[in-house]
Formats: structure tokens, sequence, C-alpha cells
């Protein structure tokens, strides 16, 4: 702690920061631009500055940049001083010369942070008379509009999206009060990242084109603190609704997993909410096989019936559900006849997570990431399967140069110090994936098929326990075991990145054993696993089996959210099926599961219910609904919890936080998820949370058109939040903020205001709670493998995801669904020709309608792999196990396309 | 060769791409080459053409954007087809106080044309630079590589040849 | 011994070549330094010279080199140490480098090998502007012959050091001549100014120490090293020690540039070597060290061109070219021209520079077009004020505009205020482009 005095204010502040961190830490509002608690300090915008003196003599002093300021014992600084402030006023003045001044059709205005900071700095008089500098716009993609006019030059965008996000198709380009940011050419920007620069731009220039589509003022949104469903990270989002839809979804900070960004399938996936194929009523499907909607009262009635007569009855899980909606499916069905519903490999890897999270090994935070110095990815294409994970990722890489800029005393907020200090010196990566993956920048890549993979990781994680890499693993050319270890064995914190996306167990398992052989030496030891979807591990944690075993009948079966026909084969799903008398869906999208229901039940979204998540690190999250759902649309726990008082069930339950004492009351592993949130008695200063800005303006007027009465705002018996501005709106809890918002700080950077410290903790924690700890030894697994298939002419399917494309919900947007490939079979020359393909042709499988695969030859493809995208057409594929794959004599090329383009966002 | 010609070679000839590795050869990344490399392209082609950055950017492993940031920074970098000479007419200080104002305005009634644009005849593009260090015999101006100074309004037009047909 | 040592080669003509250099005493200094002395042997010499930059800053050279760190590490391309040669020359009304580099491109080769020495780098650039052909061109043929006589390379005349000298010819822009823009142009960014801390001196070109220097600085290395610490201050006329390329643009009769003490008077080199007012003009003020210089008045012709001398009266050595303004031209023209240069070569990375330059042009334009408003004046003074000091912005060059817009505001307030009362140029040859921006 070192003592500086700030307009005579005597401050013990901690000298790692920089100035304007620290003061801003301290609640002071001093304007910036360029500084961006991620992005560190560059200088340029010159908004933050205050007064130094050199001494208590000294009373002229000079202007310093705070964000550019170390703190150093004695120093003696005026934030508030004529000079300081004078110095403020005419960089916003100068800022906005060239401004368009277009506030009332901007997107940002009303959040916009350089409105924000121009009322701060208090400039209000203009006296430029001269011509405006103008710029052309760009067409950037379905995701975010581009306005250059609107640009203030903070170099904010081109830092963030290529330092931090390791993008390169955006630039500044030109120089002096031309300073242009774009692409070369329109075109939609490649990084998977790319949206966060719709909050990273103080100002209008990167918009959402989402939101602008159905355009509303943050003031009149209507919000909800939710959680990301894209993935198992579990991000934190906000989602906004007006008028019934859902209108956008903003970053929501949270300081242990996504901070200040998130991914645009996060970011831009959630327009499903609105789709047309939303399901609308409850319908029974009658006797001559026709779907009739019916009323929710006679719908229960009815299934309330087929319960009754039911001699078996089980449910099906769903890891996109909430926790609360499995949990009642399995309180309905009971235990035994409870099922997860997920793939095979998918609920393996599911119970090995659980099993390392209730294990001594420890799995870091996304935050906690950003720590670990060496990092060996075991088949897992984090970009595009846990994409938050990525960002994280590279920034862990960046320790070298940290620990670089530590020795050479530059302080770590000197960004583009720090940068050319260390030039590409990085923390080591190993990739160890199948295909070509997109941190493979930042680390040193290796493409194995997923055996080799388990191979690989088996023989690290026994040569770290023998101290010694083993030959025999080594004689393998494509990687170098020996300098894996080495790196891992000296790191001061290794982590091990693992996952579901290569849908093979074995590499989990080998991963397991590498963080097993390494925390035995090294407590910092991390291992991070992902898996398929938002809730896996909630389902997980209430049933291991996964389908009932083929030909077991059932007189009901209810699967809650799951188009079962996405993880497994149409032959298998056909055979159940068969099995099955009275299929009953809840689900909020048409699916082929739900097409082929005798009942289905109408289900809320994640931005019109309350649930529970729990992230691949085993914390439990808390997500609300913006808005009610439509008609007879309700949570799937609430369809559940009626048909359980239907059948004398749960009968003392009637409100969301009785369910989850009774959750934590029969499954004490899960005692916590209690605490994920403060419960619906919560209240500030005696009033509820506000769902809407005070600011909110219209209410009165939004359904004139229908009665000039205003309708009640609907009441919320199941949170503390309300559907109105009326209650407390600014300082409540982080897991219940709707919006961030404070006096003077109208943008998303009001976040500072809500943290301990600067990108640190939220002030009351973070929203979410670890639900598992463990002390116990994971189990040591062995190889079921004997060596590498040379030889071996096998060929295998790898799955290959997609950030746009692959996953259920995001790809029913339209703007997601632009952005996804079409399908493709990725293959090296020398399995092409064992196929006897060549590029031109295509793949078929020999049963089945899925569509052929168009071929595309790459040479770093392993050898026998046949690489697939993930995606709904691609299904069939991906169920094989062994290869019944051939060319397709029948195929001809679609006109203009004369080659497959795999890579992720050039369509 | 005309310039509509020399605009659709895409790919960098073997000699540019020789001199630009020889470039990398003592540099310690292949980025660092970027203006070295730009320039090399430039001196045999006159101007750098989007086919042209795409190339180098190529061979140098960055993007295009990349590239075409640092290529739009630097003011002898052309994007745009200029003339077969560049005139730099010296437009800072000295050269001002000298009168070069209105031997510019010479040079633009001579070759027809403002600063930034190129006579019909392909021949020139005239644009304002930044003082040449030749103050002492102000003004002072660059036809291509040739430095001229001591400049007069009513002879500096003798300096360019007369406007010609389009070369075909 | 002579007293015009940077320039006792030079006869305007061809370009000095190795053996007339050779012949005159040249690359005798590495005889006798490389091998012979240590490293610190050198700098103290340097550091006992009492040289100053001469590239515009005037920063003690022996200083700025005590700053590299000696311990070398050795690993790869990653350990090298990098001397520049900044041969940028872009100010306006600077016109002294040109003349060693193209006619005595060994003596700058010379000092940067000894200069490489004392700070132990091995490798070096000279960042030429890319106007520059014909000394590009004498250059690159002089290094070439410096590297087959072996005074380059490899294990230089056989003493085990070793430097490698590349020239680097700018793609144009007045910022790269700021130090630390010129080290990102030379990795092939964009020449955008870093902050400092770190300097160059402890992370620089690629992140490694490196010097930046000055053409004359470097060169005035080879004669401290051959004739002493003590011969170089003696020189000087006053406190400043050597000698100095001084020189004169605008209407005098003999415009051009020569070496000259450091100290000698205003008025001797403009009367006696600059010739003087050419006839029916006189002198209003003038620029004392180019462009980003403070106007100095006629009142001030009797003062030595020594730093602080010059700095007491409220301007900068500079670059020590003088540009003359006389009594015939319009000095609001005049500082609306120079303007007009510092706006267009902005980098654009800090506002005030970015946004503020333009500003000032654009009015200074209004006002020498008979469209000035009386509130001009105070916008002119708070936009000076906004961006003037340094530490208001990035780096040195807004800084640098507002020198000559914030002394003719003071010393040429009269006229000023005439162009906006009579809301026209009261001098009547003052024509220029018309209107609009900078471009
Ligand atoms: C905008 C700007 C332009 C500059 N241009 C030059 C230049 O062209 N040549 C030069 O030697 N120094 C130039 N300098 C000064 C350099 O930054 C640096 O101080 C100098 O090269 C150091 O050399 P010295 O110590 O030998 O003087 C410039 C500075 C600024 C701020
Ligand atoms: S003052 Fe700022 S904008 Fe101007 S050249 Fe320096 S860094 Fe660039
Ligand atoms: S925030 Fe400090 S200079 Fe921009």
């Amino acid at each position: 702690m070192t003592n500086i005095t700030v307009d005579g204010r005597l401050l013990e502040v901690d000298d790692s920061d920089n100035l304007l961190q620290v003061l801003l830490g301290l609640g002071e509002d001093l304007p910036y631009f360029c500084w961006h608690p991620e992005l560190g300090s560059v200088g340029a915008c010159r908004q933050c500055a205050v007064v130094q003196y050199m001494n208590e003599d000294d009373k002229r002093g000079r202007v310093v940049m705070s964000c550019m300021t170390a703190i150093t014992e004695g120093a003696i600084f005026s934030v508030q001083g004529e000079k300081a402030s004078n110095f403020r006023t005419s960089v916003i003045e100068n800022l906005m010369l060239n401004h368009p001044h277009d506030c009332p059709v901007c997107e940002e205005g009303g959040e916009c942070h350089l409105q924000d900071m121009t009322i701060m700095a208090g400039h209000r008089d203009r006296q430029y008379r001269h011509l405006k500098t103008t710029f052309r716009n760009q067409y950037l993609g379905p995701f975010i509009g581009h306005e250059m006019n609107r640009c203030i030059t903070c170099y904010r965008c081109v830092r963030y999206y290529q330092d931090y996000a390791g993008g390169d198709d955006l630039s500044a380009f030109a120089s002096r009060d031309r300073i242009y940011f774009g692409r070369s050419a329109d075109g939609v920007l490649e990084n998977e990242f790319a949206g966060n620069l719709v909050e990273v731009c103080p100002t209008g220039v990167f918009t959402d084109k989402i939101l602008s589509a159905h355009y509303t003022r943050k003031w009149d949104l209507q919000s909800a603190p939710a959680v990301c469903t894209g993935c198992s990270l579990g991000c934190n989002i906000t989602v906004s609704e007006r008028y019934g839809q859902l209108r956008r979804i903003h970053n929501r900070y949270n300081g242990e997993v996504n901070g200040y960004f998130l991914c645009d399938r996060g970011r831009f996936g959630a327009e499903y909410v609105n789709s047309d194929d939303r399901i609308p009523y409850c319908g029974i499907r009658n006797t001559d096989g026709i779907y009739e909607a019916n009323s929710a009262k006679n719908t229960l009635v009815h299934v309330g019936a087929l319960l009754r007569d039911a001699k078996t009855i089980i449910g099906i899980g769903s890891p996109r559900a909430s926790l609360e909606a499995n949990f009642v499916l399995r309180t309905l069905v009971g235990e035994d006849n409870f099922y997860s519903g997920l793939s095979g490999p998918e609920a393996e890897i599911g119970s090995l997570l659980l099993s390392v999270l209730k294990s001594n090994i420890k799995t870091p935070s996304l935050a906690q990431v950003e720590d670990f110095d060496a990092i060996l990815i075991l088949g897992e294409d984090t970009t595009n399967h846990a994409p938050r994970l990525a960002l994280s990722l590279r920034q862990a890489v960046r320790n070298e140069a940290k620990n670089l800029a530590r020795d050479a005393r530059i302080p770590l907020w000197a960004d583009a110090a720090v940068r050319k200090l260390a030039q590409d010196a990085r923390s080591p990566m190993f990739i160890l994936t199948s295909s070509d993956d997109r941190l493979d920048d930042v680390g040193i890549p290796s493409r194995l098929n997923p055996d080799d993979i388990a191979l690989a990781g088996f023989s690290i994680a026994e040569a770290i326990n023998s101290h010694a890499a083993n030959d025999d693993a080594d004689n393998d050319s494509r990687i170098n075991i020996a300098s894996i270890v080495e790196a891992l064995t000296n790191a001061s914190k290794p982590l091990i990145v693992t996952g579901s996306s290569s849908s093979s167990p074995e590499i989990v398992k080998a991963a397991i054993n590498v963080a097993n052989a390494l925390a035995k030496h090294n407590d910092n030891t991390g291992l991070i696993i992902c898996t398929d979807e938002a809730n896996t591990l909630a389902v997980v944690s209430l049933g291991e089996k996964s389908l009932p075993e083929a030909g077991a009948a059932a007189d009901v079966a209810i699967v809650l959210e799951n188009d079962l026909f996405q993880r497994f084969a149409d032959a298998a799903m056909e055979d159940w099926l068969e099995h099955v008398t009275n299929l009953i869906v809840i689900d909020s999208l048409d699916n082929s599961l739900s097409s082929r229901s005798d009942v289905v039940l109408p289900a809320a979204t994640f931005a019109e219910a309350q649930g529970t998540y729990i992230n691949n690190e085993g914390r439990a999250q808390r997500s609300f609904g913006a808005f009610k759902p439509k008609g007879d649309i309700a949570p799937s726990w609430d369809w559940l919890l009626r048909l359980c008082h239907g059948q004398d069930l749960l009968q003392d339950v009637q409100h969301i936080d009785e369910l989850l004492r009774t959750i934590a009351e029969i499954l004490p592993e899960l005692a916590l998820i209690v605490n994920a949130a403060p419960d619906a008695g919560f209240r500030d200063h005696g009033q509820k949370i506000a769902r809407m800005t005070h600011r909110q303006s219209g209410r009165t007027a939004m359904l004139a058109d229908v009665s000039v009465h205003e309708p009640k705002q609907p009441e919320d018996d199941n949170s503390a939040l309300t559907y109105s501005m009326e209650g407390a709106n600014q300082a409540a809890p982080g897991s219940l903020r709707a919006f961030t918002w404070s006096p003077g700080w109208n943008s998303n950077q009001s976040i500072n205001k809500f943290q301990d410290e600067i990108s640190g903790h939220l002030q009351d924690g973070d929203p979410g709670i670890k639900l598992f700890t463990g002390s116990s030894a994971v189990a040591h697994f062995v190889s079921d493998k004997s060596g590498p298939g040379s030889g071996n002419i096998r060929i295998r399917v790898v799955p290959r995801w997609h950030i746009f494309g692959s996953d259920e919900l995001s790809n029913k947007s339209q703007a997601i669904r632009s952005l996804a490939p079409s399908p493709y079979a990725l293959l090296n020359p020398n399995t092409a020709e064992n196929l006897n393909v060549q590029t031109g042709d295509a793949l078929k499988l020999d049963s089945g309608d899925a569509p052929s695969l168009p071929v595309s030859i790459e040479d770093n493809v392993p050898d026998g792999c046949v690489i697939c995208p993930v995606l709904e057409t691609t299904r069939a594929y991906l169920h094989l196990s062994d290869g019944v794959l051939s060319k397709d004599d029948d195929w001809t090329a679609p006109d203009g396309q004369e080659d497959v383009i795999v890579s992720d966002r050039r369509p | 060769m005309n310039l509509a010609e020399e605009n659709m070679i895409s790919a960098l000839s073997e000699q540019e791409i020789t001199e630009i590795e020889e470039e990398i050869s003592h540099l310690p990344n292949r980025q660092s080459a970027a203006i070295d490399a730009l320039k090399i392209v430039q001196g045999y082609r006159g101007w750098i053409s989007d086919e042209s950055l795409i190339a180098i950017a190529k061979i140098l492993q960055m993007s295009t954007e990349e590239l075409d940031g640092i290529a739009t920074f630097y003011n002898l970098i052309f994007r745009y087809p200029v003339g077969e000479k560049v005139v730099l007419f010296c437009d800072s200080v000295s050269c001002w106080l000298m009168d070069g104002d209105k031997v510019c305005a010479a040079i633009k009634r001579k070759l027809k044309i403002d600063y930034g644009e190129t006579t019909s005849d392909g021949k020139y593009t005239l644009l304002p630079v930044t003082c040449l260090g030749d103050c002492d015999h102000a003004p002072a101006m660059m036809i291509g590589e040739e430095l001229h100074h001591d400049l007069d309004a009513a002879n500096v037009a003798q300096l360019f040849d007369e406007p010609g047909e389009k070369a075909s | 011994m002579t007293d015009k040592p940077l320039t006792r080669n030079i006869t305007i003509g061809e370009p000095t070549d190795l053996s007339a250099y050779e012949a005159s005493g040249g690359y005798q200094a590495i005889r006798s330094t490389i091998g012979k002395l240590s490293a610190a042997d050198v700098l103290d010499m340097v550091k006992d010279s009492n040289l100053r930059g001469r590239g515009g800053a005037g920063f003690p050279t022996g200083m700025k080199w005590s700053f590299v760190p000696m311990d070398k590490t050795p690993d790869g391309p990653k350990g090298h140490k990098y001397l520049v040669c900044n041969a940028d020359e872009m100010e306006p009304g600077a016109f002294k480098d040109r003349l060693i580099l193209e006619h005595d491109p060994h003596q700058l080769i010379e000092g940067m090998i000894l200069s490489a020495y004392t700070i132990d780098a091995d490798i070096g650039y000279i960042f030429i502007r890319g106007e520059y052909h014909t000394a590009a061109k004498r250059l690159r043929d002089a290094i070439m012959e410096a590297k087959l006589k072996g005074y380059l390379g490899e294990n230089i005349l056989g003493t085990g050091y070793s430097f490698e000298l590349y020239l680097h010819s700018s793609a144009g822009r007045y910022i790269c001549g700021e130090e630390t823009a010129l080290l990102n142009s030379l990795e092939g960014k964009r020449a955008i100014p870093r902050a400092k801390p770190p300097f160059p001196q402890v992370s620089g070109l690629w992140g490694r120490p490196t010097i930046v220097n000055n053409v004359e600085t470097l060169c005035n290395i080879t004669h401290i090293v051959a004739f002493g610490a003590d011969w170089f201050k003696s020189l000087g006329l006053g406190d400043d020690s050597g000698t100095k390329l001084f020189g004169v643009s605008g209407r005098v009769k003999n415009p051009g540039c020569w070496e000259l003490p450091m100290g000698t008077p205003i008025r001797e080199i403009l009367e006696d070597h600059a010739g003087g007012m050419q006839d029916g003009y006189e002198l209003k003020g003038f620029l004392p060290g180019g462009a980003s210089t403070d106007f100095l008045l006629p009142e001030h012709l009797d003062l030595a061109m020594d730093y602080d001398t010059i700095m007491k009266a409220g301007s900068r050595m500079g670059t020590g070219t003088m540009i003359i303004l006389d009594d015939k031209t319009c000095p609001v023209a005049m500082v609306r021209n120079l303007e007009m240069f510092f706006a267009r070569e902005s980098c654009g990375f800090c506002t005030p520079c970015r946004e503020g330059l333009p500003w000032i042009y654009n009015i200074l334009d209004d006002i020498e077009n008979g469209r000035g408003r009386p509130e001009d004046i105070e916008i002119l003074e708070r936009q000076g004020a906004f961006i003037g000091a340094i530490g208001n912005t990035h780096c040195a060059h807004a800084p640098g505009a507002i020198e000559p817009l914030s002394s003719a505001l003071k010393f040429f307030a009269e006229e000023f205020n005439q162009h906006i009362e009579e809301q026209r140029c009261p001098y009547s040859h003052a024509s220029g482009p018309k209107s609009g921006r900078t471009h």
C-alpha cells in the first residue's frame, strides 16, 4: 500500500494499479475513453487527465494522464482543480468537433459512454463552425452495424479485437483526423468475439444489429439477470424485452465467470425466443393423428388421466432445461424411471466431470484461467464448443509477457509497452485436436485423431508420474511428449483443458490422469472439462442413465426440452418410439421429437422463466426471465409441478423457492443452490428489484391502441424482481441486477461502481455459488487402446463443432444460421485416396437420407479421419461408430460452388 | 504496358518476391518487412493495388487488414493508381515563403490538375509534400526521383513534358 | 585537428568516397578505439564532451547512452541491442542532415560504429526519409564499401566486435522522425509514437535496448573519439560544446547551411553567412530552430545560438535551421502554412493533436481569408494552451506545433486583429488555398 494525496485527501492505495484505476475504484467520477479495465492503458484519448505536483511547494503542477500514471509514495494529485478540469473539458470539446451529434437516431443513445463523459467533463457550448470529417460505413456481417462518423478514435475497438481477442480483420487505417476503423472491404467480421465491440466501443460506431432490427432504448427495455444457455460455461447475461419480444442480450459482469465479455453465439443467438417455431399452445393429438390446440386446463386433465392409467411412466430429462424442471420430472416419474437424455459419450463425460468436481483436483473459473502459465488442451475445440473459455486461454498465454514486464519493471497496465517488450513471448499452450483450432496462433498445435489424443494424454500422465518421458510414446513424430511434460511440470500453474467436443470419454479420462499426475506435485494444477450444454451437470447429478434400453416399453414417456433426434441415431430413435404409447413433450420450439408427440406442452424459454443452471465448474447460477411468457406458455418446472400436484406429489411446493429448498433437502449434494441468488422474499429498503430503469417511458402508452386503461403490471411471485420500473433499481445484488446504472453512468461501464475493485469481484460477491467441494482422489484410468492405429485404414468420423450452427437453439436465430457452415467432409489426401474421393466429390452414408458431404482435402487432417461438422443435417454421420462411408457417385457440386469452404466465418 | 494492364497483374513477380525475402532475412519476423515489401512492389508497379496488397500480406503472413492499416498510414505508399511520375511539390514553410504557391499554381495550370490528381495522359500525379530539405534553394519539388529547386513560376512549366495523348 | 570537423570533407558536389575519407584520417578512430578502449571509456569521453543531441531536443548524448543496460543477454535474436540513426529530416526549414548524408556518408558510418561499440549494439539502422534518394544511394554504396573493407559486419578489423548496419528508407510522414514512432516504423508498423517510460534505451526496437540519435549527433562522435572531449568542448563559444550546422532560409541574400561554433550569435549567422535580408525586405521575426520553435524578433538578433540562451529567450534551438519572416509576408498566413503541415502530419493517435490542430488550421484559414471572428483569438489561445504543453499530448509533435502559433499570437497580435477587423488579409501578395480543410 502506498500513500498519495488527491485533492488534499491523504489516501492509502494499491501501487500496482494506475491512478485512473485507483480513482475509479474509490468511486471517483473521472472521465476516460481509451482505457478499459481489461485492455489497460495507452494514453490515446487524453480524457483522464489530472494534475500532478512535484512536491508541496509546486503550485502549478503539470497535466498527466491518470491512466498512464503509476502510484508512487507521496505523490500529489488534483482531480478537481481548475487546470485539470479545464483540460478535460477541452478534450471532450475537441473529441466532439467531428462527431455527428446524432444521438436521437443513435442506438447507443441513453447508454452512451460518450454522452456520459461529455456531461461529466462539462463541455456544453459548441464553438466549432467548420466542416466535419465524414466516413463511409461498411457491412460487417449480420451481427454488427457500423457507423464510423460517430467514432472518437479511442482505439479501443482494434485493441480489443486484435490484441485481446486475436482477430486480424479489423484495423486502424489512414492517419491524422482521417483514421478509420474497419475492414479492408465489406465483409463479416471473423472473430467469434466481435460482438463485444458493441460494448467496448464507447459510442455508437459498432452497434448490435439484432437490437437495431427492433430497436428500443435501454431505458425502455425490461431486463433480467440471466445465464447464457449457449454452452456449458454459464456466462452471465442481461436479457431484455419490450412488447413481449426479446430485444437483445448484453454482457452482465461476473468477476469469476465472463467478466466483461461474451461470445457471439451467446450475444446474438437468443433470437430463437421470438421464433415462428415457438410452440404457442398446448396440443393434443386427436384420434385422427391431428394436433388440436387445447387449453392448459384440459390438457393437464388429459395428461393427468394418462399418468393415472399408466403402468410405466418414464421421464427423460434435458441438459438445456433448468435444474428445477429436471428435478420435478424426476420426482414425477420416480428416480428409477428418470433418464438424463444425454448421448452416451456426453453422459459418460458428464459423470467424469462430476467425479472431478467432487475430487481434490481444482477446476478454475474463467477468471482464474487467466493466471495459468502452461496449458495442455486435449481434444477440446474451445472456440467452437465452449467459446468464452478460448478468450480466457488467449489471455493466459500472456503470463510469460507479464513475467518479462515484471522483470523489466514495466507496470502490467502499460499495455502497449508490455506487448512491445514481450514481442511474441508466450506461456506454452499445447493444442492437441483433430482439426485446426482458432487458438493455434498463440499455441503449439498438433493434429491427431481422437484416439491418438487420448493416447498422448495417457503417455503424458505416465511420463509425469514416472518423472521421465516414455520413449515408446515419444516415437510419434507429430508431438513431442517430452516438451509437453517439461512445460507442465515446470509451470507454476499448469492447466489441462478437455471436454466433449471430440465426443471421446477416453480423452477426458486421459486428461484426468494428467491433472492427477500433476496435482500430486503441484497444488495449483487445474482441470477444465467442458460439456455440450448449459445444464449437463444438473441432469447428470440427477440421473446416471442416459436413455431406456432398447426395447423397454413405456405407457407414458415425458420428454423435457430435449430433441432426442439430435443425440441418437434415427434408427435407435424409431425403435424407441415404437415402444412408447404416449409421448408427452415439453418444449419451447418445434423440433423432430415434438412433431412425433401425442401431447405437447409449451415451455417458456430462458428469457421468460426462472431456473438454475450448473456450469462446468459446478457453479450454480440463477437465471431470471425478463418477461411473462404469452398465453399458456409456462416454465417447464411449472408444467411439471402442476402435473405432480395432480398426482399428489410435491403438494407443499407452490413457488420456486420451496422447490429449491426441497431439492436441497432431497439432494444434499446440491444443497447450496438455494444460495445462488436471494429468494423471492428479498427486499432492498423494503422494495423489490425493478426490471425496468426508472426512466422507463411510455408504459402507459404502450397498449393505448388497445385500451386507454393501463393494465396492471404482471406480478412476479417467484422472485424478488418486479415487472415494472417501480422498485429498487440501482444497487441490487449482482445476481438480481437487471441492468447496471449509476448516476452519471448510463452505459454498462457503470459496473465500475459495483465492483470491489476495478475488474474484481462484484461488491456483494459474484453471482452464483460453487456447489461441489471435495478432497477425494479421482480414479486413475487405464487406456483401453493398444497404440496408434498405424496401418489401420479404419475410417473414423470426427465431429467438429461450429460456434454458429452446432448449437440447437441458437441455430434457430436467423443471424446465427446465416453464418453456419454447410455440411462438408474434411480429410487428408491419404484418406481421400482410401475412400476413392477427391475435391469436387462427395461422401454419402450407405443408409438413411442424410445429405451427402462435399469433400474438402487438407494436408494436416489426421490420417483416417473424416472431419464432419456438428449440424442438424449431419447428425447421422456423427452417430456412426465405424466407417460405412462411400463416394456418392450421383453427386454434382451445386452451381457456383467450386470448393467447400470449411472455415468458420466466411460463408 | 499501360496502367490498366499493370493493374491486372495480381501475383507478385519472382524478382519482387526475392527482394522481399531478402528484407525479411535480416529482420526478426516477417511482418516487420511490411513497409519494405510495399515499397519494393510499388517500385515496380507505381502503386499498391488491392491484388498486390493481398499478395504481399500473404507473403508476410499477415492479414490484408493489418497490411492495409500500415499502407494507408504512410504518405509515400499509394493505394490508388498514380501517373508515371509523381510530382512532390513542397508546400512547407520555407518554400511557401519564397512564393511556392505561385510556382505550384503554374504547375497546376500547365498540367491541368490539382493536388491528388493525375494528368489525363497518365504521366504525372501531383502531390504536396513536406519540406524536402532543400530550403536554401526554395521552392523545391521532386519529379519522380529527381529534385528540382530554385523554382520560378515563370519557367517551371518547362520542366514538364507537353501533355500528350493518353498512352495506349 | 580542425574547427569544422563535420564539414571538413565536404565540398559540394560529389560524395567523399572511401579512399578520400580514409586519406583525410577517416576510420582511424575505429582502429584506435575498438578493442583498445573499453565501451565504458568511450562513454566517459562522450559524457565529458557535453555533446547534446542535434535532433532537436538537445538531450545530453552521454547521459542517454548510460541508460542502456550493459549486461548482454545472449539468447539468439532476442539478445540484440540496436543503434538507430535518425535521418528522417522532415522538419520544415531543416536541411542540415542531407548535407552530410549526401556528401560524407562515411563520416556517419564511422560515428555509428563507434557509438554502437559504446553501447554494445550489434545491429544498426539508418532510418532515412523516403524522398532522399541520392543520399540513400550514396549511403548504400558507402555501407558496401565499408563492409568490404572490414569496417562493418562480422568481427570488425579482427577485433572480435561485430556490427551490422542496414539502411531503411521511409515510406513518408513527419512523425517517423519522433524516435519511438521511428522504431515502430522500423518494425514495419504504423508510426505511432510510444509512451515513455519505458524508454527505448531499455525497451526499444522489438522490445530490445535501443539508442536513437540524429545524424549530426552521431557524426560528432567520431571527432570526439579522435580528438578528445576537451578539444570538442573548446570548439563551442559558450557553454555548449562543439560545432553546429546552422542554416537560414527565407528572404535572405544567401540562404544556406554552415558549420559554426555552438554559441555563434544569431546576427552573425544571419548577416555574415546568410548575407542579410534581400533588398527591399526587412526582418520581421524568425523561427530559430525550424518549424516547431517559437518566433523570435529582431530584438533577439544578438543572442548566442546555444541551447540555454535561446530557451531563456522563449524559444528553442531545435534543429538550428532558422526560417526568416520578412515584412512583406503575412505572419497569419505563415502560421497557417505551418499549422497545415502539423495538422496534416499528426499521426492521429491522441485527441488534442488529431482534432485540435485541424481546428486551429481552420480558424487561421478563416482569419487569413477574411472570415475571422473576434472570438477566434480566444479560441486559438485556449487551443494553444490545451495542446501546447509537453505531457498534454502523447508525443512532442503537437506541442511543437503550438510554439510558432502562440508566439505569433503574442508578437503579431496586431496583424491578427487587423485581419479580423478588416475581414481581409492586409498583405496583398499572400494567397494560398482559399478555404477548406487541411487537405
Ligand atoms: C514530431 C517529431 C519529429 C522529429 N523528427 C526528427 C527528425 O526528423 N530527425 C531527428 O533527428 N530527430 C527528430 N525528432 C527528435 C527525435 O525524437 C529524437 O529526439 C532525436 O532523434 C534524438 O536524437 P539526438 O539525441 O541525437 O538529438 C523529432 C521529434 C518529434 C517529436
Ligand atoms: S501529439 Fe498525439 S496525435 Fe500528434 S503526433 Fe504525437 S501522438 Fe500523434
Ligand atoms: S483513458 Fe487515459 S488517456 Fe484515454
